[in-house]
């Protein structure tokens, strides 16, 4: 089974394999992929943990209810598929060094943490203005040909790749 | 029925979340430095893998809606939330080198800054914006509404003349891509 050990398949067999698994959560699960709105449903549970029920009055948790779900399900064996393909390759590691990351910014461990915290607070809050991530809308909404999925999908890279350009062009200077 | 099954489906849900992510580290776009990669135009491993899930996604859940075994679930939208928070969104993707899907994904490779920093964030900010909500839902979330309208309803043509020319329109661009060798 070299296959399942190998550290990279090709994208293409990769985003055929995703596709096909569109199939099948539609046809058995009546469901699309998605992963965003289950950080906002497990955000919602956190803070009912501090605040209690009156969290679930909050209008946008009265129409996503912050309980776990099938997406959460999905988003969980995300991390179980990563894990163990990466243990079956050799690849995973505890690590939070990042080539890219060190050619342009040097060995800055801590400021690589405050610049993903800030990214992951920007990228939670665009998510759920945008009602989806590179999942809901970038794959599964643009598979489906929806309108608002190819809007946002184009969106997310055009703000991806004009913020990359500005923080390791601009800001580190360029070098690499 | 089946989809009424909640212990099942949760079931189903965990293994389709495994192969997920088993497809997502092996097309290694768990990893931070391929992301990053993309976003500079340097490395296009996550557009190659996206789009040729979109081609054989869409073909199959329009053969499947063909045969009437599934139904769509577009997701609804407008300008103002489609557009600007996909802005917002992509700020954020750049500035944390992962997306919702593939931060889970990374944390189970190892990455710690996927956990502490990607993570958490996400779940700040999804809390931050339920908070705002009320006050965007009435504003700008309304502006340039299109609702849940696909393609094809809204050119009011049989899918098919949407989906097999976008379909070849993809295929095309992918193999420009590696005929450009990026």
């Amino acid at each position: 089974m070299d296959w399942l050990e190998a550290g990279r398949w090709s994208p293409y067999i990769v985003g055929a394999g995703i596709g096909v698994l569109s199939w099948v959560t539609f046809l058995l699960s009546d469901k699309a992929i998605g992963c965003s709105t289950a950080f906002a449903r497990t955000s919602g549970m956190i803070e009912k943990l501090f605040r209690g029920d009156k969290v679930r009055q909050k209008p946008y948790y009265r129409e996503f209810i912050p309980e776990i779900d099938w997406e959460w399900m999905l988003v969980l064996g995300v991390f179980a598929g990563a894990f163990i393909s990466s243990v079956l390759s050799g690849s995973f590691r505890i690590s939070i060094e990042h080539s890219v990351w060190t050619a342009h910014f040097g060995n800055t461990p801590i400021l690589r943490l405050l610049v993903a915290l800030t990214g992951g607070i920007v990228m939670g809050f665009g998510s759920r203005w945008a009602g989806g991530c590179t999942s809901g809308h970038g794959i599964s909404g643009t598979l489906q040909w929806t309108l608002s999925s190819w809007i946002a999908a184009i969106c997310f890279f055009a703000g991806g790749i004009i913020t990359a350009l500005f923080m390791f062009e601009v800001l580190s200077g360029g070098v690499s | 029925m089946l989809h009424a099954k909640r212990g099942l489906q949760f079931t189903i849900a965990l293994l389709c979340g495994v192969v997920f992510g088993f497809l997502l580290q092996k097309g290694g776009v768990t990893n931070y430095d391929v992301i990053i990669g993309q976003l500079l135009l340097k490395d296009f491993t996550v557009v190659k893998v996206m789009l040729s899930a979109v081609i054989t996604g869409s073909l199959g859940i329009y053969a499947l809606k063909s045969a009437g075994l599934v139904k769509l679930h577009p997701k609804p939208g407008s300008l103002g939330s489609s557009a600007v928070g996909g802005l917002i969104f992509g700020v954020g993707f750049a500035t944390l080198g992962y997306c919702p899907g593939t931060v889970s994904g990374a944390v189970g490779t190892g990455s710690l800054d996927a956990l502490f920093g990607g993570v958490a964030g996400i779940l700040i900010g999804s809390g931050l914006y339920a908070s705002l909500y009320p006050r965007l839902r009435s504003g700008i979330l309304q502006k340039g509404d299109f609702g849940t309208k696909t393609i094809p309803e809204i050119l009011n043509v049989n899918p098919w003349l949407v989906v097999i020319p976008g379909c070849l329109i993809i295929a095309a661009l992918l193999l420009f891509l590696e005929n450009a060798g990026l």
